[in-house]
């Protein structure tokens, strides 16, 4: 009898436990629109997007946006304090690198592409046979910035010398100036922005094959900090914090020809006047004119409130020629 | 402890030879006790970094608040809510499947080609890569059947990967139900199903679930099987559909570890993750232990 | 009567197609990644895969996908995990087995199952923070994000396999023979060294397949660990970049449908087809020894 009952509850119990997460499962798809938005202090520290219009303007919408690792924390920021003056409209940022972001906008399972390099060819023809018309927009300047350990004399590189380093052609410190010592090489994985920019931009050849491979920036930055003959490139934005070089690393300025000067990426000036040789702007590609709260978006990440939290996430504001682009290619006028 | 008696039959033997067939038999006891220390002290050593670093930042808000500016603050709230959601959705296409599969070979079926095909299927398929059965999930669920990024594919995904675990468990609580049962039970004139179904299955049910918690556990750490089916870096909101997509614990894990542009800043919070994960993932293996253990014994008796 | 004997046919019938999926899953992996792959291989060629180069599909000039350099990689994170998981394992497995006493059994049992439960990704994380600078000191070499980190890490994952089933097979020994030793006035070392552990070798061999099959499929660890160069490794000391790694690495960024995406599953079958050989041997072995012992 005893046997029986301890059965008997034991069923029960797993009965419970079915039951139990079935209904959290029911429940909890319900739920979300009870989810609070981000903590109140952070509404009230944070002013409210100038150049917007009335809150209550757009419809209820979730935005999605998937591409460039090196964008994906800015964009992230700027949804999260976008949201705060909307809160109808609901931003997922996810990143996944250029390629991925710009073929998911083309299958049609995101509203926005993030994207550090232009369309390809392939990419345009495969968006025409889709029917899509994808219209670019920049929003953010972006240097990559070369970094080597603190304890590393270096100071700065030509561009060609730069690209040696890369292309395994110059393997010891000592060929560019410096101590005596090999160079261990710091990169992203195959498909990112920033690794095909770099190669193109300035390897104008194929990295050596002993270079590590990285699967973010902040791994090459964190390689880079416990190596002292580590040499790494990776977007400006994280490797600085709030205006200051991370701890343990170092930013080399970059010569665009030997001999002449260096320029340091660290100065918003260099970059803005292309002075810094290794700078691309950083697009946004959404499917054909955008309307709505996509517009909405796009507006706000243009806006003077848009631009400064570009800054704050460490990258560049746009130029005024990319007002003119972005006025060209979306019709949006900031 | 146990090495050190003498047995009686080593008497006939010369006291010196004794003694050093002894003292290499103590030598080489310590050897493999110290192995095993070894292994204990990996094992220690691991969990004593994750819980000293990551201890520190469990709080309430950081279990149930969203991850905020730029996930440099705030919680982990949606990643645990989407691998229980996932984990959920695993379960409930892995068990039904691996019980009956379960009940087929330990009830139904004679041994021979069949069986031996399915048990080394069975075998194979726990043997093949957790990336592999990624790609699997690419090209099945979120291409071919257009389930797309989502909550569902990455399920799924991890359902098909915790089959074998859930298999194996089911029938061993199932070969544990001694024959008399099922034996007693065709001699009432039952047929076979009523048999299995009043007699087999209810004393081998806390077994099965042995292996559903065992199968749980295993889904909620996994990342590489939901890297490209479902998981995402960062959403401001809970998934809202079986297609959305969903944060999890182990693949934010890795993206404060690897991914996150502040990897300094975010550090304590990737130990806290781990930390939590770590919690779960132990939970749900101790609670299949212990099941099993009070499964096991009352059949010894 | 009749309904009842077609009712239990269907029940029957019914348990056997859910058995048959297994079945089914195993051949659909194989055959998905076959299918996946047959673009890939039409455009490079069986041999555009093997040959000496590199794995570069995105390279400046042409590409290359070589996947030598990652089958070696892989190779060597899974030997060097096994010099660390086996001869621990397996005097693990003899302790346990022969020499504890029941109740250190019930302790030890489950936590060396513990061990197993600790997700990949968080043995990755502990390879980043603690592991690799470990390393770099005590090799006195600047970075330890290298091969041999990512094998101790994939030897410790690997250990629990190879602990239990060693174990499994040096109690599947007949009692008999440890008798017919103790009786000869061998010590119960002897008896274990000379008599149990050979008996139970063939086994033990399976047990350790069992755990390279395991070392080679592992992904976030090797990942997080190994710093994926693409260059042939001369030394543990090296970094090396595993297929797992590889495909976890780009498959994120790729487009789908692409020549790159296509070759990342002529990888995953590469994959698939070492650890399915693997396991399928140890699984004979394993199946020879059973019906011996």
């Amino acid at each position: 009898m005893l046997k029986r009952k301890s059965k008997a509850s034991q069923f029960g119990v797993f009965m419970l436990v079915v039951l139990l997460s079935g209904s959290l499962l029911v429940g909890g798809c319900g739920r979300p629109q009870e989810v609070s938005p981000p903590p109140a202090q952070d509404a009230t520290a944070a002013p409210s997007p100038q150049g917007a219009a009335e809150p209550d303007a757009i419809e209820a919408a979730t935005i999605q946006i998937r591409g460039s690792d090196s964008e994906v924390n800015m964009v992230a920021s700027l949804a999260e304090e976008f949201m705060l003056t909307y809160p109808q409209v609901q931003i997922a940022v996810t990143g996944g690198g250029s390629g991925a972001g710009i073929a998911a906008l083309l299958d049609g399972t995101v509203d926005i592409a993030n994207s550090s390099r232009p369309m390809k060819d392939s990419e345009i023809e495969k968006a025409r046979a889709n029917g899509v018309e994808a219209v670019a927009v920049r929003f953010a300047m972006d240097g990559v910035a070369a970094i080597v350990n603190e304890n590393n004399p270096a100071e700065s590189l030509s561009m060609e010398e730069l690209g040696a380093i890369f292309r395994g052609e110059i393997t010891n410190w000592s060929e560019v100036g410096g101590e005596d010592k090999g160079i261990n090489l710091y990169g992203r994985q195959s498909n990112s922005g920033t690794f095909i920019f770099f190669m193109e931009w300035v390897l104008r050849g194929d990295y050596d094959p002993g270079m590590r491979n990285m699967v973010g920036n902040a791994d090459i930055l964190e390689a880079v900090r416990s190596d002292v003959t580590g040499i790494g490139y990776i977007a400006i934005g994280y490797a600085t914090e709030g205006g200051n070089v991370r701890p343990g690393i170092k930013v080399l300025s970059i010569a665009a020809q030997k001999g002449e000067p260096p320029v340091s990426p660290l100065e918003l000036e260099n970059i803005t006047s292309g002075a810094y040789p290794i700078s691309r702007p950083l697009y946004q590609f959404v499917a054909g004119r955008p309307e709505g709260a996509i517009r909405k978006f796009l507006e706000f990440e243009l806006s003077e409130r848009g631009q400064e939290i570009v800054l704050e996430s460490g990258f560049y504001p746009i130029t005024d020629a990319d007002r003119e682009f972005n006025k060209n290619s979306a019709g949006i006028q900031q | 402890m146990a090495g050190t008696e003498s047995p009686k039959n080593a008497m006939s033997l010369s006291q010196r030879a004794h003694r050093n067939k002894y003292r290499e038999e103590k030598l080489a006891f310590l050897l493999l006790r110290i192995s095993l220390g070894a292994a204990m002290f990996i094992l220690l050593v691991i969990l004593f970094d994750i819980a000293s670093k990551g201890l520190g930042v469990i709080n309430w808000e950081f279990l149930s608040r969203m991850p905020h500016s730029g996930m440099t603050k705030g919680g982990i709230y949606p990643a645990i809510v989407g691998t229980f959601y996932v984990t959920i959705i695993a379960a409930l296409f892995a068990v039904p499947l691996g019980i009956t599969t379960a009940i087929f070979l330990n009830e139904y079926a004679i041994r021979g080609l069949i069986t031996n095909l399915i048990r080394t299927a069975l075998r194979n398929l726990s043997g093949v890569p957790s990336i592999v059965f990624g790609l699997f999930g690419v090209a099945l669920f979120v291409q071919y059947l257009g389930f797309g990024v989502s909550l569902l594919a990455a399920g799924m995904t991890l359902g098909l990967l915790t089959l074998p675990v859930t298999v194996t468990a089911a029938e061993e609580a199932l070969k544990a139900v001694p024959q008399s049962y099922r034996e007693g039970g065709l001699a009432l004139g039952a047929t076979k199903w009523q048999m299995v179904r009043s007699l087999v299955l209810p004393p081998a049910f806390p077994g099965m679930l042995t292996g559903v918690i065992l199968g749980l556990a295993r889904a909620a750490g996994e990342t590489a099987p939901i890297l490209f089916t479902g998981a995402a870096f960062f959403l401001p909101f809970l998934p809202d559909s079986l297609f959305s997509q969903f944060m999890a614990l182990p693949y934010h894990l890795f993206v404060l570890a690897t991914q996150h542009h502040d990897i300094t800043a975010v550090r304590p919070l990737a130990y806290g993750t781990a930390f939590v994960l770590l919690v779960l993932v132990f939970l749900l293996n101790l609670g299949a232990i212990m099941l099993r253990y009070r499964f096991r014994r009352r059949f010894q008796r | 009567m009749q309904l009842h004997k077609l009712r239990e046919r269907a029940i029957r019938l019914f348990f056997l197609l859910c058995g048959l999926i297994s079945i089914f899953i195993l051949l659909g992996i194989f055959y998905t990644l076959l299918n996946n792959s047959i673009p890939a291989l039409r455009e490079v060629g069986i041999t555009g895969f093997f040959t000496t180069g590199l794995w570069r599909p995105t390279a400046f000039g042409a590409p290359q996908f070589s996947t030598l350099n990652l089958i070696l990689g892989t190779f060597m994170v899974g030997t060097g995990a096994l010099v660390i998981a086996v001869p621990l394992g397996v005097a693990c497995a003899a302790y346990l087995a022969e020499v504890a006493s029941s109740r250190e059994r019930e302790i030890f049992k489950p936590i060396i199952e513990i061990l197993a439960g600790i997700p990949s990704v968080v043995l990755g994380f502990f390879g980043l923070v603690v592991l690799a600078p470990l390393i770099a000191r005590i090799f006195n070499i600047p970075s330890g994000i290298n091969a041999m980190n990512g094998a101790v890490l994939v030897g410790i994952m690997a250990l629990p396999t190879v602990v239990s089933l060693a174990e499994d097979a040096i109690t599947a020994v007949p009692q008999e023979y440890r008798h017919a030793s103790l009786a000869l006035g061998a010590t119960r070392w002897q008896t274990i060294r000379n008599v149990t552990i050979p008996a139970a070798l063939s086994g033990i061999i399976a047990a350790s397949m069992l755990g390279m099959g395991r070392a080679i499929g592992e992904t976030m660890t090797v990942l997080m660990a190994t710093g994926n160069a693409l260059a042939m490794p001369g030394s543990f000391l090296d970094p090396v970049r595993t297929l797992s790694a590889n495909i976890a690495i780009e498959m994120g960024e790729v487009p789908r449908g692409s020549l790159h995406f296509h070759s990342l599953f002529m990888v995953g079958l590469i994959l698939f087809l070492i650890t399915f050989f693997i396991n399928m041997l140890a699984d004979i072995i394993f199946e020879r020894y059973r019906r011996r012992a």
